[in-house]
Formats: structure tokens, sequence, C-alpha cells
């Protein structure tokens, strides 16, 4: 039981960072109906600008956050100006094929020696872990710092999504771009601003990743990227209650598969639980059902 | 024969019989998604069933070295090669049997998922049947494929897409790529099209991936993961969605660019290989949205109607 409730904890762990990692994927898709397969490195690029805040210049860690969260934003910009706006009114596919082009140009252009390097890095860790044991379980300070930002951060997007006038702006687009330009919504601001929300989140999510998961590398966002995809699909793609209930399923999954299976068989279990979900409701748990006309 | 072999070498008839094996697999999947508008993330996975299927039935059945007579170990060849598109087209209906429910970018997921359980499931292969090698990779296979093997196969392939596409059963599909809730309304079974159409392009990457594991005559389970339904993806994108002609230039294009920069980039500059690459690939997609070809084809894969 202890092991089990152990166990529970690790997957909650893991679940809370791919939530954080789902949410851009999940808003993104709400609004401009775009699998960003380039996310997932823009996370990663995240966990490498804050190695270097902690390793070269030592940042405290509000710091690193800010380092992570601007840089990843800026980049999530940048991204759908160049490779992605041009393609708004093209085929859907176009779009898709450029997000894999920008992922495959982020992972093997920070693998240059001149930028990241092709090697394995170990995260140094910005505060030393603290463990307290419970009853036979072991809680540590990371969990309880991984929980309260990634709580913070949902707060905040809550609050920015329906709370703000950007944020209105969000669901007026998400609902129609079209309608919502003539209504005045500055619909291109509005989805830069969604992607470098996204993004923030994601740099978030990257820092969180290095400091519980201490070795990074420039390919280390595809497996975390496609899992919280898959997370955002499983919850209700373009519900952000649904990517966080998503994550936290994908975690569970795979750390209990590892724990009482086979650590190989991880991946398999949790995209069996995801087409087995799909099956039963096509559009994920949360996610509301799309008609489609003629 | 020698000729050939003597002017360009070994090396670039090797690519050249990868490419051809590409465009037999990417001909499926535009049969999926050009023509059916199925979004399949998981082709990958198919030419894997494939190749394991062929590879495993030409061990079984002609020896390590395919020392068994010419005419015998070509015939158990075909053979191979036909049972490995069956046991894909096998698998696609089977798959397609519950995920064709789904539509558009769901269906793309859920192909994905499949993609990544199929690498799950070649990982651990050495469990239930050791011959296949799980992730230490499959090795002993006879070297059968050849120049004229995979001529052939290319030829078959756009043979059968160009009769299927210009068939009553094309008409459909391309019904139903078009909008399925019309079609429907035409009276069509729109899912029993969408099986047929996603089972005879697995079947093309089945029999693709039975050349592959002839060719390189080593198998691992990587050379089957999802980034390769991507490539397959770009391949058939990049050329034009519903167009057998930019299917064929964008197969050979990429394999040889792939290669070519491997040959012809100084090797201190090696790593940038993939640097250039996405950025070609982006801003093709850029310059061209709907492909290089469009819809556009040559005129001996026209329909004479």
């Amino acid at each position: 039981m202890e092991y089990f409730l152990q166990q529970a904890l690790n997957g909650l762990q893991l679940g809370l960072v791919y939530a954080l990692i789902a949410l851009g994927y999940t808003m993104v898709y709400g609004i401009v109906r775009l699998i960003n397969f380039a996310h997932g490195d823009v996370f990663m690029v995240g966990s490498f600008l804050a190695y270097y805040a902690i390793e070269r210049y030592a940042l405290p860690l509000p710091a690193v956050f800010g380092a992570a969260v601007v840089g990843c934003a800026v980049l999530a910009v940048v991204i759908e100006r160049v490779a992605y706006r041009p393609l708004r009114n093209a085929p859907r596919i176009a779009s898709l094929i450029t997000a894999i082009g920008v992922s495959l140009f982020l992972e093997y252009f920070t693998a240059l020696n001149q930028l990241f390097g092709p090697n394995f890095r170990a995260f140094p860790r910005p505060f030393r872990v603290v463990s307290v044991q419970a009853g036979g379980i072991e809680f540590t300070n990371l969990l309880g710092i991984i929980l309260a930002v990634t709580v913070v951060c949902l707060l905040a997007l809550q609050h920015i999504v329906y709370r703000t006038r950007v944020g209105r702006g969000m669901r007026a687009v998400s609902y129609d771009h079209v309608t919502a330009g003539l209504m005045g919504v500055n619909v291109d601001a509005v989805i830069s601003f969604t992607f470098g929300l996204g993004a923030a989140f994601a740099g978030v999510g990257g820092v969180l990743y290095g400091i519980a998961y201490p070795q990074i590398h420039t390919f280390m966002g595809i497996m975390p990227g496609l899992k919280a995809f898959t997370a955002a699909v499983l919850g209700g793609i373009g519900s952000v209650p649904g990517a966080v209930l998503g994550a936290l399923i994908m975690g569970q999954s795979e750390t209990m598969t590892a724990a009482y299976l086979s650590s190989t068989y991880r991946d398999g279990i949790a995209f069996l639980i995801l087409i087995g979900v799909l099956l039963w409701k096509p559009t994920g748990i949360l996610g509301s059902p799309r008609t489609e006309k003629v | 024969m020698e000729l050939l072999t003597e002017i360009v070498g070994p090396y670039w008839i090797q690519i050249f019989q990868h490419a051809c094996i590409v465009a037999v697999s990417a001909l499926g999947l535009n049969v999926i998604f050009g023509y059916t508008g199925l979004f399949s993330l998981g082709h990958a996975a198919f030419y894997g069933v494939g190749a394991y299927t062929a590879a495993l039935l030409m061990k079984e059945f002609a020896g390590e070295n395919g020392d068994a007579g010419f005419l015998v170990s070509q015939s158990v060849f075909l053979g191979s090669l036909l049972a490995g598109g069956g046991a894909a087209a096998l698998m696609a209906w089977l798959v397609g049997l519950p995920v064709l429910r789904l539509t558009s970018d769901y269906l793309g997921v859920a192909t994905l998922g499949f993609g990544v359980i199929m690498k799950v499931l070649f990982d651990n292969a050495d469990a239930f049947l050791p011959q296949l090698g799980g992730a230490r990779g499959m090795t002993g296979i006879p070297r059968m494929t050849s120049l004229p093997w995979v001529v052939l196969a290319l030829t078959a392939a756009v043979l059968v897409v160009r009769n299927v596409v210009h068939s009553t059963y094309g008409r459909v599909l391309v019904a139903i790529r078009e909008d399925e809730v019309a079609a429907g309304a035409m009276g069509i079974d729109t899912y029993r099209y969408k099986a047929i159409g996603f089972t005879l392009g697995c079947s093309f990457a089945g029999v693709a991936g039975g050349l592959y594991a002839h060719l390189y005559c080593f198998l691992h389970p990587s050379s089957f993961d999802f980034f390769k339904s991507f490539d397959l993806l770009m391949i058939v994108v990049l050329g034009g969605l519903g167009s057998m002609t930019g299917t064929l230039v964008a197969s050979f294009g990429w394999i040889f660019l792939l290669e070519g920069l491997r040959v012809f980039l100084p090797p201190e500059y090696l790593e940038f290989r993939w640097v250039l690459i996405p950025v070609l690939l982006v801003v093709t997609m850029l310059l061209r949205p709907q492909g290089l070809f469009g819809v556009r084809e040559l005129p001996f894969l026209r329909s004479r109607v």
C-alpha cells in the first residue's frame, strides 16, 4: 500500500509537469486548430535556459523562472510569426508540416556545438531536496514546489482567460476568428499572445522538469511533448481542465506501468488508454462534441 | 546491370533502391491521406509489420543465406513480400475497425498512438518470438532485394494506385475526402470505403517493409517509430496530396537529398544536415502550401475520361 501511494505521488509529480506542457498544446489547438509539434522543443529550450541561468550566471530561482518564461514566450511568438501565420489560410496540413519542420530544426540546431551541444547535461539543483517520512511515504519539498507552481500557473491562466480583455479576445477568436476580427478583436495579436502564454507555461514546465529529472539534452522535449499532447487530446483538446486531467492520468499510467509491469511497456500503455478513451468519447473526456456540417 | 553498378557505384544503387521502397510506401499513404483524406500518423508501423513478417518467413523457409536455389528462394521471397503486405493489410483492417470511426485530427492521434504501441511491441518482440530480436534488432536476413525487384514493385504500385484512383472506387474515396457527410448522403457506405482505402494503403507499406528488410538485412524497432511516419507524411504533403507524380518526385528527392548532403557537405559541417533539411522543408511549405505538384499529374497517370 505504501509502495502504491509512493508511486501515486511520483505519478502526480510527473503529471503536473505534463499538465504545464499540455496547456500550450490545448490553448494553441483551441485557437488555431494546429497540433503544434514544436511545443515540446520550446519546453526543451526552457530547460536549457534555466540550466544556463543556474550553472553559468547563478541566478536566484525566481530569475531562473523568469529567464525560461521570457525566452520561451519570445521563441514561440517568433515561430508563430515566421512559420504558421503565413499559412493560416492554407490547408491545415501545411502548417502541421511546418510545425514538424520547426521541431526538427530546434532539435538539431540547438544540438550544434556552437549552441547547447549534443551531450547530456546534469541539471544543477537550485535548492536542496528535503524529504519528510510520514506513514512510510516520502514527501519531498520538490513535489510541494511543483504542485504550488502548477496551481499558481493554472489560477493565473484562469484569471487571464476569464477576467481580462485579451482573455475575452482569446475566447472570441477560438469561437470564430473571422467574426471576432469583424468585431474589432486584433486576431493576430491574440494568436501571438496565445502562443506566447502557452510557451511561458512550457518554460515553467521546463525548469521544473530539469529540477525533478536532472538530466537534459536537446532531444528531451520529444517524448514529454508527445505525452503532454496526448494528455491534451485525452482530456479533450481545447479544454484547459481537460488538459490537466489528461496530464494527471498520463502521469499515473506511466508511473504505475513502470512500477508494476515493466518500464519498457510505459509508452504503450499510455497510448492504449488514449485510444480506448477516444473510442468511448471521440472528443476526449471533457471535450465538447463538435457537429460536422455539410 | 554490372555496367550500371560500375558507373554509379553500389552505394548509389542501394540508395536508389531505398528511394523506390520509400516511394511504394508513400504511394500507400497518399491513397490513405491524399485520396481518402484519412489523417494517418502511424504509417511506419505498418511498414514495420510488413518488414518483420516478410523477414521472419524468409528466414523460416529459405534459410539464412537463401541458398535453397535461385528459383526457390526468389519465389519464397515473392511469397514473403506478399505475406508482409497481407499482414499489414490485416493489421490495418483490424485497427481500422474501431479507429476509422474517429475523424480528422483524432484519427491522426489514434494512429500515432498505434504507431507508438507497435514500436513498444517491436522492442519487446523477443519476449514471445526470439527470432525477431526485440530491441537488439533482427539479424541474419538474406539479402534478396535487388534492382529488378524494387523497380517491379514500384511499377506495380504506381499502376495499382492509378487504376484504383480512376476507378469508381477511387471516385468514392475522393468523394469521402471532399465531404464525408455529403458522400454518406449520396448513399455511400463511407465507413466501408474508408476501411478499403486504409487497408489498401497499408498493404503497400507492408510490401515496402518486406523489401526494406531484405535490402539492409537488419531490422531495428527505431526504423519504424513515429518519426518515420512523419517522414512519409512530409513526403506525401511535399509532393502534393492526391498527386502520384508528386509523391514519386518527393520520395526520390527526399532520399537523395538526405544522402546527397551526407556526401557533399564537408565532414566538419555534417551535423548541419538536419539543420538545413527542416529549413528547406519549412521554406518549401511556405512557398507552396499545396505541395510541389498540387494535384497535377504526368500524362500517363491522368484519368482517361
